[in-house]
């Protein structure tokens, strides 16, 4: 029989309302809300606001394939760090996650951390090439309820209605990274004044937006449901918005790093900055933090992408694409959201968890008998990234030397404490 | 300074007073023995990771006759080849002694990015579409000697061609625009970047527009991929709306100067030979490429104080 845990003295956020209590917790679940409360082990939450654990749709934990940067290990532990207690694993794995045997495979990894749920998301075409359908059922009995060929948006028209229409008799979900390749060759950041002052090939707004729009419109026939990552464009919002308002069965996610920073960074040469969909303008952010408030973008999804020192130490043009976000995701929304402390968990926990569909365990309320999935957190307490203390295997951060404010204190996964303190526990 | 990479960074005082150490290298490179001991026991490297002709040997002359030691990093016989990192190439270049970097990369940002790895000074002699500031310091005291001027107020500058992939435009409008000239932009949409708004230029699509009123005719290099890249339908056509024929020099103003930085597409944006207009500056520009940058070397690596001895 595990330790029986009590978090003490804190504020429990449920979507109901909030309640000054303590938790306790044993066998995995929580077994009592109330006062003056008993365990094995106490843990603080004075000054803290006690909800479920986050929830991330778009992390890369590089595992197989690219352990030098992170390691399934490794990314779940920066995931508890930053109060998460479920991973989306992206699938661009080598080999990507277009077979059972590798879904397999990335689950037990997850299973062996045992740090938070590791949930494998698969692809849509085999190999992420964009030619033939992955075996979508296959991977759906395996538990797979949510597709993406993610980093590659999937260009041929007719053969992402088929993946539509097939995903609508399987009850999954697919996710589309919107880009219009012909139309980003080379590119290297947006398409802007500054890019113009440095002489970079421009990411224009449009290739994103005309998949958007393709993509809703085929939902609108398929009736499938559809999940956008990383919208980064006021436009992509104007249309995720209309057709919500349609009635339309889609979601969509936003970046931490796409609410705080701005494309002007790349002046800076550092290709820390570099990252797809490329960072944009402050209009666009104000656009995107707007979607938040009105409900058209349903979740804020780090897209954590470590990358090993020397791969950002090419040039700007040859550096991949990409930077951490699990240990930030909390500071930086609270920082540089906009958002009540309700709607950013709303945002990080709640909501993801329903649409990665793994809200029967994530994204619970904090009641008796609901599973001990919990994320404490401080909302005031300001801090800055230090790169030797990250638990990912990557130093990739674009916040060093930036104030974020509101850092994760304890995360309980499964009952058992992964950070307490502000520390891993394994 | 410590380095030029930008003429942006430079600053207009900084062009100016470059501009008048060039006189000083002009005049000893009019000497029998154009050599003086002002950098003995520097090192210069070359680190030139794209093609140049030009650019390379008027810096390793400039850098020798300021009597600096030079190193030549040649890409294709380099460990580059089996791998090794910028990082590692430029470290490792750093740990031999190495006062101060010329570099040129493909890449925008190269020169910014390896000021983190050396002590070096670091000079920009190209990246990518960005910058390429001492090509700019030569066409201002390239037109500085023809005008007999300081400055350049009031005077039209018209710069023909890709300015989109240009490196050498985006150094040009900077400099052109802190010494006062009014810089005009020439070329189909398609070879201009994507939003120029903020710049200080005006831009024309018509080069027969400008011509009559310019001072000064820059034309750059168009590189033939650009058509399959659908910048332009085909040579033949941008060579009719945008190259230097005989027809559009005659309708140049006497005054008017003519200018390219090499290396010349004849036949494309040059349909005529440059000795067949009068005031090309052609020539100028590449005997002038060795003074400024001695200027720079000097500038940047010199104690300021022995430029007058014999070496």
């Amino acid at each position: 029989m595990s330790k029986s845990v009590v978090i003490k003295g804190g504020t429990i956020l449920n979507q109901d309302g909030e309640l000054r209590a303590d938790v306790k917790i044993e066998n995995e679940k929580i077994i009592e809300v109330g006062k003056n409360l008993k365990a094995d082990i106490e843990l603080d939450a004075s000054g803290c606001i006690v909800t479920s654990g986050f929830v991330d749709l778009h992390a890369h934990l590089r595992e197989p394939g690219k352990e030098e940067a992170e390691t399934i290990e490794t990314g779940s532990r920066a995931g508890a760090l930053g109060g998460y207690t479920a991973l989306v694993a992206m699938p661009n794995t080598d080999p990507p996650q277009d077979s059972v045997a590798v879904i397999d495979f990335v689950r037990e990894q997850g299973k062996r951390a045992g740090l938070v749920d590791v949930i494998p998301s698969g692809c849509i075409t085999l190999g992420r090439q964009g030619e033939t359908l992955a075996p979508m059922a296959e991977l759906s009995q395996a538990g797979v309820k949510f597709f993406t060929d993610d980093g590659f948006g999937v260009q041929d028209a007719s053969l992402m209605r088929r993946a539509l229409e097939y995903a609508r008799g399987l009850g999954v979900t697919l996710a589309q990274h919107c880009e219009v390749a012909e139309l980003t060759k080379g590119a290297v950041m947006s398409e802007c004044q500054c890019c113009t002052d440095l002489g970079l090939p421009g990411w224009p707004a449009i290739a994103e937006e005309l998949m958007v729009f393709r993509d809703i419109e085929l939902v609108r026939i398929t009736g499938a449901t559809m999940h956008f990552l990383h919208l980064s464009t006021a436009r992509s919002v104007e249309l995720v918005r209309a057709a919500k308002r349609d009635g339309l069965p889609i979601t969509a996610e936003v970046t931490p790093h796409h609410l705080s920073l701005t494309q002007e960074l790349m002046a800076s040469y550092d290709p820390v900055y570099k990252v797809n969909p490329p960072l944009r303008s402050i209009e666009d952010i104000r656009a995107l933090k707007l979607g938040l408030l009105d409900g058209t973008i349903d979740a804020i999804a780090t897209d954590h992408a470590p990358h090993p020192r020397r791969d950002k130490e090419m040039s700007l043009d040859m550096a991949p694409p990409g930077m951490l976000g699990l240990e930030t995701a909390l500071g930086v929304v609270l920082a540089f959201g906009d958002l009540e402390i309700k709607d950013a968990v709303a945002l990080l926990s709640w909501n993801p968890a329903r649409i990665a569909k793994v809200d029967n365990a994530h994204g619970r309320p904090i009641s008796a008998t609901e599973p001990a999935n919990i994320c404490v957190f401080d909302p005031e307490l300001s801090w800055s990234v230090d790169l030797q203390r990250l638990a990912s295997k990557s130093t990739n951060s674009p916040y060093v030397g930036r104030t974020l404010r509101g850092k994760v204190r304890h995360t309980i996964f499964k009952g058992t404490p992964t950070v307490i303190d502000g520390q891993a526990q394994k | 300074m410590k380095h030029l990479r930008s003429i942006d960074e430079l600053g207009a005082n900084g062009l100016l007073q470059l501009l008048q150490l060039t006189d000083h290298m002009a005049e000893i490179n009019q000497r029998p023995v154009p050599k003086v001991p002002a950098l003995r026991g520097r090192t210069v490297a070359s680190l030139f990771f794209e093609d140049s002709t030009r650019t390379r040997l008027s810096f390793e002359t400039a850098a020798k006759r300021l009597s600096a030691d030079t190193l030549t990093f040649n890409v294709s016989t380099s460990s580059v080849n089996k791998g090794e990192s910028l990082r590692d190439t430029v470290a490792t270049i750093t740990d031999m002694g190495v006062d101060a970097f010329v570099v040129r990369h493909k890449s925008v940002g190269i020169p910014w990015q390896i000021e983190q790895w050396t002590k070096a000074s670091i000079i920009n002699a190209g990246d990518g579409a960005h910058q390429h500031p001492t090509q700019a310091l030569v066409d201002c005291y390239t037109i500085r000697e023809a005008t007999h001027t300081t400055r350049f107020d009031g005077m039209q500058i018209t710069i023909v061609g890709d300015i989109k992939h240009s490196r050498v435009a985006r150094s040009n409008i900077q400099a052109f625009s802190m010494l006062g000239a009014k810089v005009t932009l020439v070329a189909p949409p398609t070879l201009l970047p994507p939003d120029v708004s903020h710049w200080p230029v005006e831009v024309n699509h018509h080069l027969d527009e400008v011509i009559p009123t310019s001072d000064v005719l820059y034309m750059l290099r168009l590189q033939s991929e650009r058509m399959s890249q659908g910048h332009v339908p085909t040579l033949r056509e941008y060579s009719e709306q945008y190259g230097l024929t005989q027809k559009r020099v005659a309708t140049l103003r006497d005054s008017a100067l003519v200018m390219h930085p090499g290396p010349m597409n004849r036949g494309v944006e040059m349909q005529i030979d440059p000795s067949d207009v009068k005031n090309s500056l052609i020539h100028r520009q590449v005997a002038n490429g060795v003074s400024v940058r001695m200027a720079v070397l000097f500038d940047l690596l010199g104690s300021g104080a022995n430029l007058g001895g014999q070496a």
